[in-house]
Formats: C-alpha cells, structure tokens, sequence
C-alpha cells in the first residue's frame, strides 16, 4: 500500500485506491468529473515519485515532462507526493454569449484571456468558480477569436442549466485542456470520411468537417446527425447550405419519430448507415456523443471494414 | 545476390514480422467479432485495449518476441475459463487464425507451424 502527500498532510491509501478518491475521501478538495481518465480535470502534478503510465496517457509530451497526470487513474505502486496542477494548465475565460440552437442545445460562446491552442474536434474542460468541471467539444476552429460550445440542456443538471441562466452571460471561467484524439488530421485527403453522431455529438463534427473542407479535402465527406425528433437536428439550415457549397460533402439525418423527407429518414441512425454504406473498406471514421451509440457505432463501423487506426472517436460520458 | 533458407530464417521473420502482426491484426480481430461460438469472449467495451491484446496473441502465435510465460497464459485465461472456454473455442481460434493467415496469402507449411505454436499452449490457455 502507498502514502500520498499533498499540501503538507499524508494519507494512506487503501489497496487498489486512486489518488483522486483517496483525496476526496480526506475532505481534500479536487476538482473531478468524468472519473474515467478523459476529461482532464482532476489533474495533479507529482513532485516525488513515480507516476504510473496508465495516469498520463493523452496528456500533451511537454506536461507528462512536467510530472503531471489524471489522479482519477493513478493507482501509485510506491509513494507520492502530489501538488496541484498549478495555474499554467488553465486558461480564463469569459462566456460571451448563450443562445439556442435548439429547444434543448445552447451555444455558450466564451472568450479566453490568453492564447487557447487547440485542434477542431478536440474537447476541453469548463471549470466553475465553485469547482464543478465538466467537459464539452469544440465546435470553432482554431482562428476563430471566440470558442463555441454545443451543450444539451439536461433537467436538474449542474452546469448546463447553470449555462442557460442569464447571469451566466459574463461570468469567468476556467478552460483546462485541450484533450482529444478526435480531429481530422491532413493526410490522405481522397480518402472518404464518415462522421457519425447523435445530439450534441455534432459539435465535433461539425468543426471536423469545417477544417477538413477548409485543408482541401478532396474524398468524400459524409455526416450522419441523428436526434430523437425533428427540432433536434439543430444547425439544419447550415448543414444544407455547407452540402450546396460543397460537392464532396453530404449530409444525412436520422430521426426515430417523424416524417421522412429528402435527406432525412426515420430510422436508427446506425441503420441509416449500414443502408448507405454497407462497406466502409479504405474510410476515416469519426464518431461522437452517446457513449453506448459511440461504443455500438465503433464496432459497426470496424465490421463494415474501417481499419481500428482509421476510427477516431470521443463519447461523452456522464460525470461520476 | 545472399539467399537465405527458410531453415535458417525464423518464422517470425518469414511471415514478415510486426509488420505481419500489424497487417493481421484487424482482419482476425472481425473474424473474432462475428464468430458466434467465440465472440462472446472478446466482449469487452474497450476495443482498442482489445485489440493490443490480439496484438500480443498473434505476435506470439507467429512466434515473435514476447515475454509470456505459460503460468501467464494459465492466468490470463482464467477468467474464461471459468466462463466456459474450452477445446472447442481453442480450435475455433486456431481455426480463426489460419484463416487470417489464408487471407493474407501465407503459405500452409507456415500456416501449420502457427498453428503448432499455438497448439503448444493449449494445456495452459485452457487451465490444465
Ligand atoms: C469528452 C467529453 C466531451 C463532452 N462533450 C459534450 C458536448 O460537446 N456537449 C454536451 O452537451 N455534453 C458533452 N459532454 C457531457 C458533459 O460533460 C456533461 O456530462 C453534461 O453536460 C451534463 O452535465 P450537467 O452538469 O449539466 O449534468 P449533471 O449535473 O452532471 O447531471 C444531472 C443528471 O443528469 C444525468 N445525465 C447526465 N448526462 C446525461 C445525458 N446525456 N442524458 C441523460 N441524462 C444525463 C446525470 O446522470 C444526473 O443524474 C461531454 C463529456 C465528455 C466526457
Ligand atoms: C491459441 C492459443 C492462445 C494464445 C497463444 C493466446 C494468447 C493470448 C495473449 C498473449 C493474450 C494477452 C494477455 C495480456 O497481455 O493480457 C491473450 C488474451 C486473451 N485471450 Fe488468448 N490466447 C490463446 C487462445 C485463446 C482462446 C481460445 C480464447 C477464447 C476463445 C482466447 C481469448 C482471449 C481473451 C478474451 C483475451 C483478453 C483477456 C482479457 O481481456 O483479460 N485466447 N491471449
């Protein structure tokens, strides 16, 4: 068993614990959310010890240097002594405006203080002034002054309902990140690309495929957006005139309750696929959102013949 | 011009190495996925973790370097053993392997040697 100091206090943990848990369990406050090695925000710098490998993976080269790592996977085989992360892993920012892009989908456009380099498609944390963090997409691009965030209103839920208060206009924030592997990266360019996702799960996409349009694409590029019902296949309009634009790009709607109309089908959007592409031999997959649609997606789409190193993909997993 | 034998040359090498491992890799792991009498095994959620486990397995299977030990291989198994695997999903992966082999145009006398490797753990993989 393994002792962790933090702040001048020790504490044992106990077999098999993380260093996130074992903290919280000492009323030492951490910021958390997701508990599965992904969002980022319940990062630590270790200033004695060794880290274990499985704690840094996806962090950026120059901050793994650093001795930084994700406390909520970092089970230590031999003492530690961790600090927090320190203010140079974050960035302020202000939220400049929130509309909506649907009943239940806010834009939260923020504005951060300082340089905030990321790849479009990436995801970064958004920290409250009470601590709550919770990860979103990136749906701007990275010359874009401002950065866009596509959150689902969900009832009763901590920060997206926070989000959509008028006194959230205004209010500082704390950016953690960029994190993600989920981006288009400018290789290959005939090769044909799949974008998939339900709900918010468009943010992503719709930067990817912006950024991939504007490096030249040349293959073809094909979105499926897929939502309960209608009024949840928000950014519609834009969707059609970018296809209008576009030659190469198309894009293809799936609701489960509805009526079809050209372009949009009422039907499982996993089914909408296998229908237009029952071979995915030599594509680029992209998929994003709904964990189990993510988890189900990804195994669909490698059956259908897309190499695992050619799928890229990001489920939002709910805070733990 | 230097040529050398196949007696001389490992398999692994003859088979072409982790570039072949590479090359195998996604090719078995879908004929896994869609086999009904084994798939069940390789159900975990993590596919990416999944698949450098088959990594591992086929890089062993062809007879490339590796540090497992057949106390490894008895718990690794385990698990699966204790839901069920037996001499029919051993065969039916050996089986699997050999198809891939088939797939990527490999000659029967290396497909045999493959499959006498993987033979050889038999008696661990299966618990006994
Ligand atoms: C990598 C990553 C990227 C993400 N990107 C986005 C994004 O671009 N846009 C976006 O909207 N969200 C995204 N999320 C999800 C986001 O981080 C939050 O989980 C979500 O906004 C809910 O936070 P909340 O504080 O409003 O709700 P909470 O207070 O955390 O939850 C309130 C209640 O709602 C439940 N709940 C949480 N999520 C859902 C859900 N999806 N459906 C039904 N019930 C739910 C919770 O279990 C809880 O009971 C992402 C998550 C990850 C890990
Ligand atoms: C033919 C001989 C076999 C060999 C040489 C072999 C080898 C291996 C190796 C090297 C690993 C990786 C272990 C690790 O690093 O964790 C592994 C894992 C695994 N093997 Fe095998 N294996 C064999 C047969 C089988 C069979 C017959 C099945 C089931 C039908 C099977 C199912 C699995 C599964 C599911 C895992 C992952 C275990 C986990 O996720 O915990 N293997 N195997």
């Amino acid at each position: 068993m393994s002792s962790v100091a933090y702040a001048g206090r020790s504490l044992e943990l106990s077999l098999g614990e993380s260093v996130l848990d074992g903290l919280l369990r000492s009323g030492i406050p951490v910021a958390h959310a997701c508990k599965a090695g992904s969002c980022g925000s319940c990062m630590l710098r270790a200033v004695g010890g060794c880290v274990p490998p499985r704690a840094q993976v996806g962090l950026k080269d120059s901050w793994k240097a650093q001795g930084y790592f994700l406390s909520c996977v970092c089970v230590p085989e031999a003492d530690m002594e961790v600090s927090e992360a320190g203010a140079d892993t974050r960035v302020t920012a202000r939220i400049m405006a929130v509309d909506h892009l649907s009943h239940d989908v806010l834009r939260v456009r923020l504005q951060p203080e300082r340089n905030f380099d990321y790849r479009a498609g990436q995801y970064l944390t958004l920290i409250r002034d009470t601590g709550l963090a919770r990860s979103y997409s990136i749906a701007s691009l990275p010359h874009e002054s401002e950065l866009e965030l596509h959150v689902r209103l969900i009832p009763g839920g901590r920060m997206s309902t926070w989000l959509c208060e008028p006194a959230s206009v205004g209010a500082q924030v704390q950016l953690q990140g960029p994190t993600g592997e989920c981006f288009y990266v400018p290789d290959r360019e005939d090769q044909p690309l799949l974008l998939a996702g339900t709900g918010t799960g468009l943010a992503p996409l719709w930067g990817i495929i912006q950024d991939a349009l504007r490096r030249n694409h040349r293959g073809p590029i094909h979105l499926f957006h897929g939502a309960l019902r209608m009024e949840g296949l928000y950014l519609r309009e834009a969707l059609r005139a970018l296809a209008a634009r576009y030659a190469n790009f198309t894009y293809t709607a799936a609701v489960l309750e509805g009526t079809e109309e050209p372009g949009i089908f009422i039907a499982p959007i996993d089914a909408v696929i296998a229908s237009s592409h029952p071979k995915l031999n030599g594509w680029r997959g992209f998929i994003c959102g709904d964990p189990t649609l993510v988890r189900s997606l990804k195994r669909k789409l490698f059956l259908a013949g897309i190499a695992m190193g050619d799928i890229y993909s990001d489920a939002f997993l709910p805070s733990a | 011009m230097h040529i050398m034998s196949s007696e001389t040359t490992p398999l692994f090498e003859q088979l072409g190495g982790q570039a072949a491992v590479e090359a195998a890799v996604d090719n078995f792991y879908r004929k896994v996925l869609v086999d009904e009498r084994v798939a069940h095994f390789f159900d975990d959620v993590d596919m990416e973790r999944q698949r450098g486990k088959q990594k591992a397995f086929l890089t062993m299977a062809f007879g490339g370097p590796h540090n497992y030990t057949g106390k490894d291989m008895r718990t690794g198994h385990a698990r699966l053993v204790a839901m069920g695997l037996n001499d029919s999903h051993f065969d039916a992966i050996v089986e699997l392997l050999g198809a891939t082999l088939k797939d990527m145009g490999v000659a029967d006398n290396l497909i045999g040697q493959v499959a006498a490797i993987a033979e050889s753990t038999r008696a661990d993989v299966l618990g006994r």
